[in-house]
């Protein structure tokens, strides 16, 4: 399983913080998963954002990042702290 | 090394004091400290609120104040973060740097602000005159960070 988190507009724009996706192995690196989610259309079109940032096991990463069976992945738009 | 991410106000000259105190060794104390504004981008803004990650948020204010301490001869950093409704006038950051002399509390406070700025998952709402927005990041704070780059 991979445990995906959704965060700030994201998570209103999809209407979920997260969820669990069973992987058989498809799900590579972070943006194999990005785009299997982004492939559900309608409000998923957000995460084809340009300026989407995204973390593995809590810490941030890009895209080409490998996974495996266990992460945890969260997918933000661009920070906007201090 | 103290990182602090609370709902509760704070007061940044106690926070100051305090870091002195902790030893007689420091001749340098630089701070930041960060508001939250009336107005923003054209409108008027009466709160927001402020989202992170929890976990994460901890996690990466540590990273960022381990690198500084890597890079800087600092003899203490303390980072405050408030999360959740914040009004106008109130504190959101305080950044506080201690060192022996000046230069390594300044480039070190400026370094974790803008890491901070563009590193910690933090995201803010703003209740504005014409309705609920979220901000959204600036070119000029990943301008920002994009200095301190070793090569």
């Amino acid at each position: 399983m991979i445990r995906v988190q959704y965060f700030a507009r994201y998570r209103e724009a999809l209407g979920l913080d997260g969820e669990q996706l069973r992987d058989s192995g498809e799900f590579t690196t972070v943006d194999q998963l990005r785009l299997f989610l982004l492939a559900r259309g309608g409000v998923w079109d957000v995460l084809g954002e340009q300026n989407l940032m995204c973390a593995r096991n809590q810490e941030l990463c890009s895209l080409d990042e490998p996974l495996e069976e266990g992460d945890e992945v969260a997918f933000f738009p661009t920070v906007t702290g201090g | 090394m103290a990182i602090r991410v609370q709902q509760a106000t704070f007061d940044p000259g106690v926070e100051l004091n305090a870091l002195h105190a902790s030893n007689v060794g420091i001749g340098a104390v630089v701070s930041f400290v960060g508001y939250v504004r009336d107005f923003n981008e054209g409108r008027e803004v009466a709160g927001m609120f402020l989202e992170h990650f929890p976990g994460m948020t901890e996690k990466s204010l540590g990273k960022i104040a381990d690198e500084a301490s890597q890079r800087w001869p600092l003899i203490n950093v303390e980072i405050i973060h408030r999360i959740g409704r914040l009004e106008p006038g109130e504190p959101i950051v305080f950044v506080g740097t201690t060192s022996a002399h000046r230069q390594a509390a300044f480039d070190a406070c400026a370094f974790i602000m803008d890491y901070l700025k563009t590193r910690a998952p933090f995201w803010k709402k703003e209740d504005t005159s014409e309705g609920p927005r979220w901000v959204e990041g600036r070119c000029s704070d990943q301008d920002a960070a994009e200095r301190w780059k070793q090569s």
